[in-house]
């Protein structure tokens, strides 16, 4: 079965969707994420789905979720890259996506998740040792 | 057949433009001035010759016969070019309307001694030039409805323009009405333009717009909320006093948005969004130049 990548990069997860998400998939994708976020204690998700272009109501609510279950696991969830269209559409179904970080491409998403992260780590006394390398194909 | 009516119209075709011309030229309300009387004058020949041409006593009762085609094509010509030239549809009706009179007047000067056959015809005539008039009547409404579409595209045009205030961000005046059509436009305008200049801020400036209500307002946060899926911060500068009162009358939520009394406080705070900083050259540094 297809699967979409998540590539972890040192205290952050890349999910970059280069496909069409159809719902198994999304579905698959969502609970791929957070084990990943458990597994590897990531501080930040950076979701790219610049090549999304069509969405359901269904797509963006899976979009919203990641994002918050993310977040409720202290990750810091960036949406980067959505197209126009799409984010028209998910506009007028009604999902704006709230609570959700969104930036307009990787570099600004990468910078974003920074800045949050370097906030957090002040009241941080634990360095992050999440070394042992999973990753997932 | 006693009378032999294409015959007739043909052999008369002079007196009968003559007539027609004479009946618009008595009519007060002729606008001279929005057409010269030599292109009436040609104009109402080239319908009447298609019309004498056409008429039989035969189709004269099919209101629908194909021979019409050709008068019809000629008769919406005229009104839509009528439509465009800014006459009013009551001109354009008495036009058709005065030559039915012409026809039935000249009618009545050649067959005296048939007031039965003159009577028929002349309601056939009625009935013909009535639907006539109706096809004019619609081509002509059809005609100024295109103007105004016309205009309508021209407005949604020129009143979106998205234009960049500083490297990173956009400034979109809003001029006239927000409505869902043009909400539409100036969205995907904005959006596209974000994709193509990589913005992170741009700011909407609604102090064009006359009024705001609950309507316009949902279309203003869906504008803010796209342009946030972006990953771009969108700020509404331009609330006067009275944009203000209607909205807290109305009880519209505008706290999730970014609001600014005026473009330069949105510029400002789009610099400091930016990190940007403003500094009037100080006189001792201009000196030392």
């Amino acid at each position: 079965m297809e699967k979409i990548p998540i590539l972890k990069m040192g205290n952050y997860l890349l999910v970059t969707i280069q496909v069409d998400l159809y719902d198994r998939l999304a579905l698959t994708l969502e609970s791929d994420l957070v084990q990943m976020v458990s597994k590897t204690n990531a501080r930040g998700v950076l979701i790219d789905i610049s090549a999304v272009t069509i969405v359901d109501s269904f797509m963006g609510r899976i979009i919203g979720n990641i994002a918050n279950m993310s977040k409720i696991m202290d990750a810091t969830t960036v949406v980067v890259g959505m197209q126009p269209a799409v984010a028209i559409t998910l506009i007028e179904l009604g999902l704006p996506l709230t609570g959700v970080y969104t930036a307009l491409n990787v570099e600004k998403g990468m910078e974003l998740l920074s800045s949050k992260i370097v906030n957090d780590t002040i009241y941080d006394d634990e360095p992050e040792d999440a070394g042992d390398g999973a990753e997932q194909g | 057949m006693k009378h032999d009516l294409s015959k007739l119209l043909q052999k008369k075709k002079k007196q009968i433009i003559d007539l027609w011309m004479q009946n618009q030229m008595a009519d007060e309300a002729l606008r001279d001035d929005l057409m010269s009387n030599d292109d009436l004058r040609s104009q109402s020949e080239e319908l009447v010759s298609e019309i004498v041409t056409k008429l039989t006593e035969d189709n004269l009762a099919n209101l629908t016969s194909d021979d019409f085609d050709g008068v019809v094509d000629i008769l919406s010509g005229i009104s839509i070019s009528r439509a465009q030239q800014g006459f009013s549809s009551r001109e354009v009706g008495n036009y058709i309307q005065s030559l039915k009179e012409a026809l039935i007047t000249i009618l009545r000067q050649e067959i005296k001694d048939d007031p039965e056959y003159v009577l028929d015809t002349s309601m056939k005539l009625n009935r013909l030039i009535d639907s006539f008039s109706s096809i004019t009547f619609e081509t002509f409404i059809k005609g100024r409805e295109e103007v105004i579409l016309r205009q309508t595209d021209e407005i949604t045009e020129i009143s979106t323009p998205v234009i960049q205030l500083w490297d990173g961000i956009l400034g979109l005046p809003i001029i006239g009405t927000l409505d869902s059509a043009r909400t539409q436009v100036v969205m995907e305008n904005l959006l596209q333009k974000i994709v193509d200049t990589g913005s992170t801020v741009a700011i909407l400036d609604i102090s064009g717009v006359p009024a705001v209500d609950s309507l316009v307002a949902q279309h203003l946060i869906k504008t803010v909320s796209a342009t946030r899926l972006m990953g771009a911060e969108c700020i509404i500068s331009g609330i006067r006093p009275e944009i203000a009162q209607t909205v807290v009358h109305l009880g519209i939520d505008l706290s999730g948005i970014i609001t600014k009394a005026t473009l330069a406080s949105a510029l400002k705070y789009a610099f400091s969004l930016m990190q940007f900083e403003i500094k009037r050259k100080s006189v001792t540094q201009q000196q030392t130049r």
